[in-house]
């Protein structure tokens, strides 16, 4: 599924291209349509890739024209087009919503598209509920907000993870990815921000780690574990809050707990024992009524947002009943903070003051008796 | 090194040729049967000598009497030979190629005649529990060697019972720990500190003895955090493990300010001089303020890397860590001017090793020390980063290649580079850039720990290449580059020109099917089939 | 640095003692700096008759250099060095000795050094102890010695799958002598191998304590306690002080406690023994869910059972005795076997070879087996590192391997068993000599006690004098002897009659 305006606004200084206006705009400003191209070397990697999987075809199900089917033809794929967007008029979100359920009905693998941030909003608006998707996604990156966590790193990139997916969907696991898009209501306010909107489900192929098999040293296994060894040996007995995302989420798993990927639930940890969700999906104010908590933050995102985007029930009104930095622990694989690439974390509580207060170095717990120490700044 | 001679070349003509010559190499391909199915019963390869017919064999308990006979090859002496020479023949040592790609490892030349020496029955024979008086000289040149790196440290002690560099960060961090245990501070300091960019062996060595493990990112312009290092720092800090120049052959310039930052906090700093071959009399551990630190013998003093050891490592320790050290230590008695094994040494960390090093690559490097002395130590030093720099040079012009962090900066003996945008535009790894590269007749390996600077490609040119060689080495890498975009399939589906070609590594996730070892194959793989 | 005798070799007049004389004397000076240059008479090359280009430097030839200087845009190497600030800049030359530049001069003054070593080429030595003298097929050197193997180091499973390929053999040939299905790349030598073992242990079933059930070795005890120390308590149960042997009584009364980890033996243990019990103590640690984890010599295995046959979980040792030179204890290097289940493999430390097929139909190649994948690997309790280690070792050892072949380790396991039975029969007649442990079946190693007049040390010093290593001191009166398949019954005889001249 290719949105084919996305990226146009970059070149010509728009930002993001949501909604026709500014697509057209885009266009009449000399921006040059690039999604299709990118879906195309996309899926040209995926094609190369695929020789290499035991299937012996691929067909691509996907929307005629400039929706799919003219990337996919570029690649010299087999395609069945199930969907085709009205003539004569500028194609939509509503067509690409429509577009992905006419592709998901068929039961495909995996869900291949190409956008930004926008799209992969459309892309979760038109699979369900948050959090609730059960077709794998992947996104090819091509627009100009790239806050989501749904992308591979680069088009071709895209394409070796789709192939390793589709070559043994055993192998490869899935991870709950954020969709993260520009705040509208904030910025309407003056401010720019950007909001969670929800996960959806995406081929984990860590490729520095996939191409360590045939060499030298291994690479130290998942840590998810050892954090959250960690994690109970500093609670001990006591309240720990976790924020949403899937390595908290990981952490409650590995403590023997089942909390929601979307929400804050909160652990009563108590050693020896497996712990006792005593809330779930707690607002801010049942954080507040239970006294002091340690609270679990993951980073959410590509951006790395550790607070303010999606947590907002933790408040600083929550943080500071909490006792500040003290009692945040701040959870990461070692690979996932890899992959900042040296930014620094982010937060956003809309209160400056404790902005500024929890700012600066911040050990991030990265396995057992491990820790990272990691910038975090507004 | 200097040499005030007339020389007759010019700069130009130094050259050997503006654009190297591309190898039309071939590696061998002997498609070598498994051992297992080579030779037949009955066959021998050596003989072995038997007791004298006067001689009984005691009788062996039922219980602990072997029950089949092993099933090992049965092969006549040429035979066995044979196999492993053509082996050899498929395995591309640091003697046969331009081994600049394996970096952080120092591939430097290892001269043949210290080979030789340890060869000598007066080294390969000496048994390490002969009477001192019978071993002088190889108890002088332990002693002597710990002089050498004395000096070349500024450190007060010396050990080099440690088996490689692993080994001797292990050392020093149990020394660390003794220390803190004699002034009853241990259970307050139990953190360790470094860099992430240090070699991943001083986060492991420190959680293997115990402590807990703090490491720093770099900071904005790609040097160690400074202000990271302040918000770890505290009572319950034991220790900074740290590598300088860094993986990235960065070298940290307040690495002063991060001793003492360190120090104030009441820690001590151990420095991993894995990466000391750029900087072999320019700086040493002690002048920056270091109360340990170590050596790899077989990066920086020249001991063969042997498909990946044995090596030798070496701690070196101020005065007030020296009751700390490994036993035994070797003591010169001043009068009479005889060695001995000191191992009274009631506070120390105890043995690293059944013995007392390894001791070949000791006697090795001691000759290597000795045939350059403090000229040509210098001179390896300046040559190894003129060649790194060299390379740089040559290797930032090829398209898709970068060099992350500290932008602009020199290097000293190493770089750590990224195949990122090359990458981006063609798809293919960095690993499949060195799997081409095998095709030429080198190769560089993947091992980049930690893996933060994407698709990436470490090379460490040494002292030991020439000018030719490393023109010779950029062009392989610019031809694959040009490859990569031209003709990726021919680059992704490399090696062509190899041993073997591309292996299909799945087998290696799965415990159904993983075969480590030939019984296990059969059983596995073939089915019970096969010989036997 | 007190090397204040170290002369340069460009005076010329060198003779055999001066070098001599300068290696008594080499580190003996008080007060390294003063005038040291001066005495040691170091020169520059400026001084020298010869002027040069160090052989192991090529592009130090000047102009060599400052073509690539100029290429580069650079002034000079201090560019390169800019981030080195001054103050910790060494502003002198490193205070060493003059190199021995040429061949020649190294080569001299080398063969003067090794001139002061006796080797057990040159004497009779009954000396083991964990380093042992076996002999070393030609034709182990010549592979190991071969600069494709001895230089090479890292490289992928494509340019160097021969030693991926030579190290796989050797896992495998440990297989079938451990009668075992994993067998991991050589790790630093024995000593670590147990220590690695240990953990292991502890990390599969999750517990504390360590037995050690047999006897062992000071040194090796102290690295284990050291390396296990964060998560393990050592405890020895002592042998029984008749016998030699496993005290199976005080093993169960140790196990009562019921957080053992691991039980440990060695076979032979450091007395010698192969003991008859090491089938029990498996019984013994098995039922109190504890693994048993045994330390065993290799070369005993073409007669003696492996560890796995009476239930050892996991095998380690040393392979020096494999065709590995003694080199002063630079010849060890350690292995760890085990059976090929999940839970075990997930917990090696140390890389394990595998072998698999490659996109060629027919063809095979190697690589890493990922335990890290597994869903066993619980290694964030107890992480140890993977670095440099003996690789060589094992290729040397799997040389060996297949030039015994079985029915060489079978003879050779047969020739040590009878000489050592021999040799403690043949000493217990000398009088003043008691070899204890009655009949104990030893291999290689064993223990003599001195009830005449002489102390251990004292016997040492005397078989010395009359060309003879042995007898290392393992109490006053109490010394280890070692015999294996290059000493004959003259040589232990030999032995017998000067052991009796000085114990009497």
């Amino acid at each position: 599924m290719v949105n084919p305006v996305a990226g146009l606004g970059g070149r010509v200084g728009l930002g993001g291209t949501d909604g026709p206006d500014r697509a057209r705009t885009a266009l009449s400003l000399g921006a040059r349509p690039l999604a299709g191209v990118r879906a195309a070397a996309a899926l040209g990697e995926l094609a190369a890739r695929a020789g290499e999987s035991p299937r012996d075809g691929l067909l691509v199900v996907t929307a005629a024209g400039p929706l799919g089917a003219e990337s996919v033809a570029a690649a010299g794929l087999t395609e069945r087009i199930v969907y085709a967007a009205g003539a004569g008029r500028d194609t939509s979100a509503e067509d690409t919503a429509a577009a992905v359920r006419a592709v998901v009905a068929q039961g495909v693998g995996l869900l291949l598209f190409a956008g930004g941030d926008g799209t992969a909003r459309d892309v979760l608006g038109a699979l369900g509920s948050p959090g609730g998707v059960s077709c794998p996604v992947l996104g090819v990156p091509t627009g100009v907000k790239m806050h989501s966590a749904v992308f591979a790193v680069s088009p071709r990139a895209a394409g070796e993870v789709a192939a390793a997916w589709l070559a043994g969907p055993g192998r490869v696991r899935l991870r709950d990815a954020e969709v993260m898009d520009r705040d509208e209501d904030a910025l309407g306010a003056g401010r720019v921000t950007s909001r969670l909107f929800g996960w959806l489900p995406v081929p984990d192929v860590p490729v520095r780690v996939q191409q360590r098999k045939t060499g030298s040293t291994a690479p130290a296994p998942e840590a998810v574990g050892g954090i959250a060894a960690e994690v109970a040996e500093r609670v001990g007995a006591g309240l720990l809050a976790l924020g949403p995302g899937s390595t908290t989420r990981a952490v409650a798993a590995a403590l023997g707990a089942d909390v929601s990927l979307t929400g804050v639930d909160v652990l009563a940890l108590r050693p020896g024992r497996p712990p006792r969700v005593v809330a779930r999906d707690a607002g801010e104010d049942a954080l507040l009524a239970l006294g002091p908590v340690w609270i679990a933050l993951s980073p959410i995102g590509g951006q790395g947002f550790l607070l303010g985007r999606g947590n907002q029930q933790i408040s600083p009104r929550v943080l500071r009943a909490a006792g500040g930095r003290e009692r945040l622990l701040v959870l990461c694989t070692e690979a996932k903070l890899a992959a900042l690439g040296g930014r620094p974390l982010l937060l956003d509580t809309g209160d400056d003051a404790l902005d500024a207060e929890l700012s600066g170095h911040l050990p991030v717990i990265t396995g057992r008796r491990q820790t990272s120490l990691y910038r975090l700044a507004r | 090194m200097t040499a005030h001679v007339p020389v007759s070349v010019s700069p130009e003509e130094a050259r050997i040729a503006d654009k190297p010559r591309l190898r039309r190499f071939r590696q061998a391909s002997w498609d070598e049967k498994l051992i297992f199915e080579l030779g037949s019963p009955g066959e021998r390869g050596v003989l072995v000598p038997a007791a004298d017919p006067s001689v009984e064999r005691p009788a062996i308990p039922a219980a602990l009497r072997r029950a089949e006979p092993p099933a090992l090859p049965e092969m006549s002496q040429q035979q066995v030979l044979r196999h492993y020479l053509r082996l050899s023949q498929e395995n591309l040592g640091a003697d046969l190629n331009i081994d600049v790609g394996q970096g952080t490892c120092t591939m430097k030349y290892s001269p043949k005649v210290n080979d030789q020496f340890v060869r000598d029955p007066r080294i390969a024979a000496l048994h390490p529990l002969q009477d001192e008086d019978t071993v002088q000289g190889v108890l002088g040149i332990i002693h002597s060697l710990e002089q050498l790196l004395k000096e070349i440290s500024g450190m007060d002690r010396v050990s080099l019972q440690p088996g490689a560099g692993s080994a001797a960060i292990y050392a020093n961090v149990a020394m660390i720990r003794a220390h803190f245990a004699a002034r009853g501070e241990l259970e307050q300091r139990d953190e360790i500190i470094t860099t992430i960019f240090s070699h991943p062996s001083n986060a492991a060595c420190a959680k293997t003895a115990g402590f807990k493990v703090i490491t720093l990112h770099p900071d904005a312009d790609g040097y160690p955090d400074i202000e990271a290092l302040r918000a770890a720092v505290g009572p319950r800090t034991a220790a900074l493990l740290i590598t300088n120049p860094e993986d990235t052959g960065i070298y940290n310039p307040r690495i002063e300010e991060f001793v003492r930052i360190v120090h104030e906090a009441g820690g001590l700093c151990s420095y991993d001089q894995a990466n000391a071959n750029g900087i072999l009399g320019i700086t040493r551990a002690r002048d920056a303020g270091f109360d340990l630190c170590h050596f790899n013998l077989h990066k920086t003093f020249s001991t063969p890397h042997a498909c990946g050891g044995p090596a030798a490592g070496a701690c070196a320790v101020t005065e007030e860590l020296a009751p700390y050290l490994p036993r035994p230590t070797v003591e010169l008695d001043p009068e009479t001017g005889a060695y001995r094994l000191d191992d009274d040494r009631p506070e120390s960390i105890g043995k690293m090793r059944p013995f007392y090093g390894v001791v070949p690559n000791l006697v090795r490097a001691y000759a290597w020390i000795m045939s350059l002395g403090a000229e040509g130590l210098r001179a390896a030093a300046e040559t190894a980063v003129l060649n790194n720099n060299y390379l740089l040079h040559k290797v930032r012009q090829i398209p898709g290649v970068s060099v992350p962090y500290a932008t602009g900066r020199p290097r000293v003996e190493q770089v750590r580079y990224s195949w990122q945008k090359l990458h981006e535009d063609t798809g293919l790894h960095s690993e499949d850039i060195g799997l081409r590269a095998a095709d030429f007749g080198t190769h560089y390996w993947t091992s980049h720990h930690p893996y933060v600077v994407p698709e990436p490609m470490t090379l460490e040119p040494t002292e030991s290449y020439t000018r030719a060689d490393l023109d010779e080495y950029a062009a392989i890498l610019s031809e694959i580059a040009r490859e990569a975009y031209e003709d990726p399939e021919t680059v992704r589906t490399a090696p062509h020109r190899s041993t073997i070609h591309r292996v299909r590594p799945q087998a290696l996730d799965d415990p159904a099917v993983w075969a480590v070892s030939w019984r296990a194959y059969r059983r596995k793989v073939l089915g019970g089939a096969g010989r036997r | 640095m007190p090397n204040a005798v170290f002369r340069t070799l460009n005076d010329g007049a060198c003779r055999q003692e001066v070098y001599t004389q300068r290696l008594l004397l080499l580190w003996s000076m008080t007060d390294p700096r003063v005038g040291s240059r001066e005495r040691r008479g170091m020169t520059s090359p400026q001084d020298s008759v010869h002027t040069y280009t160090h052989p192991y430097i090529p592009n130090a030839v000047p102009a060599v250099r400052q073509a690539m200087l100029e290429e580069i845009g650079a002034e000079g190497v201090e560019d390169f060095y800019a981030d080195i600030p001054d103050g910790i800049r060494l502003h002198r030359p490193l205070d060493l000795p003059a190199p021995l530049r040429s061949e020649a001069e190294l080569t001299r003054h080398m063969e003067e050094l090794l001139s002061r070593n006796t080797s057990t080429r040159q004497t009779l030595s009954f000396l083991g102890s964990g380093c042992y003298q076996h002999h070393v097929p030609a034709v182990v050197d010549e592979v190991v010695n071969r600069s494709e193997f001895l230089t090479a180091y890292a490289g992928e499973p494509y340019e160097d799958h021969g030693r991926f390929q030579a190290l796989w053999e050797y896992q495998s040939m440990m297989a079938e002598l451990l009668d075992v299905d994993v067998v991991n790349v050589p790790v630093y030598d024995g000593f670590q191998a147990a220590g690695t073992a240990l953990r292991m242990a502890g990390r599969i079933t999750g517990r504390r304590r360590v037995l050690v059930a047999t006897a062992i070795d000071a040194d090796k005890l102290s690295r284990i306690c050291d390396y296990v120390r964060p998560d393990h308590d050592v405890t020895v149960v002592p042998v029984d002080p008749d016998t030699g042997c496993a005290d199976l009584e005080a093993v169960r009364e140790a196990l009562a406690a019921g957080d053992t980890a691991a039980v440990y033996a060695d076979s032979p243990s450091a007395l010698g023994i192969i003991d008859e019990a090491l089938p029990r103590l498996a019984e013994l640690a098995h039922a109190d869910g504890a693994l048993y984890v045994v330390g065993c010599n290799p070369l005993t295995l073409g007669v003696i059972a492996p560890p796995s046959a009476y239930g050892a979980d996991i095998t380690c040792g040393d392979i020096q005795p494999l065709g590995l030179h003694q080199s002063f204890g630079g010849g060890n290097a350690g292995f760890i076997a085990t059976r090929d289940e999940e839970r075990l493999v997930a917990e090696y430390p140390s890389r394990l070879f595998g072998l698999v097929p490659t996109s060629v139909e027919g063809e095979y190649g190697f690589g890493d087996v990922a335990y890290e994948r597994t869903s066993f690997a619980l290694r964030e309790e107890g992480k140890e590192w993977v670095g440099t280690a003996a690789a060589l070792h094992g290729i040397g050892a799997g040389v060996y391997l297949a030039l015994m072949g079985p029915q060489g380790m079978r003879e050779i396991g047969d020739t040590v068993l009878g000489l050592t039975a021999y040799a403690r029969r043949r000493l217990a007649e000398v009088p003043g000599i008691e070899v204890p442990y009655g009949d104990a079946l030893h291999f290689a190693d064993f223990t003599v006690r001195y009830t005449g007049g002489g102390t251990a040390d004292g016997v040492r010093a005397g078989l010395k004098e009359r060309g003879i290593f042995g007898g290392v001191p393992t109490g006053e009166r109490e010394a280890a002897y070692c015999v294996t398949e290059v000493h004959t019954k003259a040589d232990i005889d030999r032995l017998a009659a000067t052991l009796e001249e000085i114990v009497k």
